[in-house]
């Protein structure tokens, strides 16, 4: 290989390349460093609006003050419940069903493939939705949150991918007396880690994003997610105002450390983007083989 | 052997049962647009009422205008994110011309995490950034000297459409110029040599290779986002809605909300509901059978 050198022309795009992907970079992260920095400086300092690049006054009490306050110490609860639970419910039933249907001697095979495929289509409009979740008692019900466990998009990439496994390893485990479901979790689970970490990492980030179906689902405030608690504050100052009056927040005389509105948004907003930045840098090649597995065709 | 394939499916079952409890019972409730719905009380033969409800809707000319502009929102919204398409292509092809690989890497994952947050986070993003009072840039315009008070760029009615499509760019650019990285890591290098030594620069190959490579993939992105075209998302508009910019934000899906859930108009909501679903069938299917015309495979 050789190598020309570089003209006038490939120095002035390199300097602008790194330029705008640094300043595109930048204005992906600098938000929540902003946020992020307004959240641990002193109160008055932020209302003030002094705080713009640095922090200053550096303490941690706004993150032990928000969860004594009631309603978010038990959202987040929720929230957390409902990631696990769905998470881990989802991925059990979907690889199972992915593996059922992906048995060539199963009694019409096709219809049930085609049974279950054919909800990526069928959307039968919010209000019929609503009407059926009610019908079925799932309003104002927690189980609401995590039974969606068959996801027709999951569906397709699992059976892809257990149809993929040799049939031998099958046959060996049922030679050995083993029954379906032992061959299940003992052959194809654990087989199956790479495609079930992807469904898995794509769900708990929709599972803890989610935020419709408490707005449309749920009066009970008990449960409440961290997605729907930030919406309302964001919307409305009263119910921030509601819940500092409950909280003997005022107790708290210092100013740099006194709870504002302001102050427990951002500090919501932390809370909740908490884990995906942390977690995605860490889980982006699932995420990445997820897309590329999507791209297949199922 | 015929057995074993039974016992399977008795396995099924319960899925079977949950999915058509689910997916399948929901079209069932169709059937309120022929009655005088309302939340509270049963669909019992004296609330049935045939086809009023149509009559109704279309008879309502305020009605009819809100819908006609709803309509108007939601094609623009769809078609000018449809216009950001190539962005995330020439995205993927102008990063992988940067050498220094720990920059190309820390790029990528910085760009991407915004498309893995909420549209309420965004949101409160939007708001800590753009406030009136206490966001980002108008306090330190205020603070430069160059305004006196802050501007209301959250409220505002105007440029509605570019400000939604500006986020949504920022929300989903990085991560939609994964699809076309791997799609470059396919290109044949071979060619590049070639192409090297018949003396074409950097922007010749780039032009004569790289492009008509990522072209199909493009061309998927766009087959996907027509079938799409009359669902432009709940709740991106939902968050950002308010009483400035409500009538050029509102979309179908929202639409159906403000009128069904938050309004007393339950029967629109569900007729605009059961409308949006035919066509987005047809549009699911025709772009498919344009993707089996131009590349004689499907993408669903």
């Amino acid at each position: 290989m050789f190598r020309k050198k570089l003209t006038g022309w490939d120095l002035l795009f390199n300097i602008s390349f790194y330029t705008i992907f640094t300043l595109f970079a930048l204005l992906c992260i600098f938000p929540f460093y902003y946020i992020f920095i307004n959240t641990i400086s002193a109160n008055d300092l932020s209302t003030k609006g002094l705080i713009l690049f640095y922090p200053r006054g550096i303490h941690f009490d706004n993150y032990l003050e928000i969860f004594k306050l009631k309603d978010i110490g038990r959202a987040t609860l929720v929230t957390v419940s409902r990631t696990v639970i769905g998470t881990v419910g989802t991925v059990l039933c979907t690889s199972f069903v992915a593996y059922i249907l992906s048995k060539k001697n199963l009694w019409k095979r096709k219809l049930w493939y085609r049974f279950f495929i054919i909800t990526m289509y069928l959307n039968a409009g919010l209000i019929p939705w609503y009407m059926n979740m009610r019908m079925l008692g799932l309003t104002n019900n927690f189980f609401a949150y995590v039974i969606g466990v068959i996801n027709p998009y999951n569906l397709v990439l699992v059976k892809t991918f257990v149809e993929g496994i040799p049939d031998s390893l099958e046959e060996a485990a049922e030679m050995d007396g083993a029954g379906t479901i032992t061959v299940f979790f003992r052959v194809i689970l654990p087989l199956s880690k790479p495609v079930l970490a992807t469904i898995a990492v794509f769900t708990a980030v929709l599972q803890w994003n989610q935020f419709m179906d408490t707005l449309i689902l749920m009066d009970d405030a008990r449960l409440t997610t961290l997605q729907y608690v930030l919406w309302q504050f964001l919307n409305q100052s009263s119910s921030i105002a509601r819940i500092l009056q409950g909280s003997g927040a005022a107790a708290i005389i210092d100013p740099s450390r006194l709870l504002t509105p302001t102050s427990i948004k951002m500090t919501i907003s932390i809370v909740v983007v908490f884990p995906i930045m942390v977690l995605y840098p860490i889980f982006q090649r699932y995420f990445v083989s997820g897309i590329m597995l999507g791209a297949v065709k199922g | 052997m015929k057995q074993k394939g039974f016992h399977l499916f008795l396995m099924l079952v319960p899925f079977i049962i949950l999915v058509f409890l689910l997916n399948y019972l929901p079209l069932y409730h169709w059937r309120a647009v022929f009655y005088n719905y309302k939340p509270s009380l049963a669909l019992t033969s004296d609330r049935f009422v045939g086809f009023d409800n149509f009559i109704n809707l279309i008879g309502n000319k305020f009605q009819m205008e809100r819908l006609f502009q709803v309509l108007a929102n939601t094609f623009a919204l769809s078609g000018l994110s449809m216009l950001t398409l190539p962005l995330a292509m020439f995205f993927a092809i102008f990063l992988s011309e940067i050498r220094c690989s720990p920059f190309k890497k820390v790029v990528q994952t910085l760009t991407t995490i915004p498309n893995f947050i909420s549209w309420v986070l965004v949101y409160s993003v939007a708001s800590s950034a753009f406030a009136t009072n206490d966001g980002f840039v108008n306090r330190l315009l205020v603070q430069m000297g160059v305004i006196d008070q802050g501007i209301s760029f959250l409220s505002s009615s105007n440029h509605v459409w570019i400000v939604q499509i500006a986020w949504y760019t920022w929300k989903s650019l990085g991560w939609s110029a994964i699809m076309y990285f791997a799609a470059m890591s396919n290109i044949d290098q071979e060619l590049y040599g070639a192409a090297e030594v018949d003396g074409a620069g950097r922007f010749a190959r780039i032009w004569h290779i790289t492009i008509p490579s990522l072209v199909p993939t493009l061309f998927v992105m766009l087959v996907l986002n027509i079938a799409n075209f009359v669902n432009y998302g709940f709740e991106q508009p939902f968050v950002f809605q308010n009483v400035m910019n409500q009538r050029y934000i509102e979309t179908l899906d929202l639409f159906v909300y403000n009128q069904g859930i938050a309004g007393r108009n339950q029967a629109a909501a569900i007729i605009i509901g059961i409308l949006k679903t035919f066509v987005s069938l047809v549009l699911v299917f025709s772009a498919n059978g344009v993707s089996k015309l131009v590349r004689k495979e499907s993408v669903f």
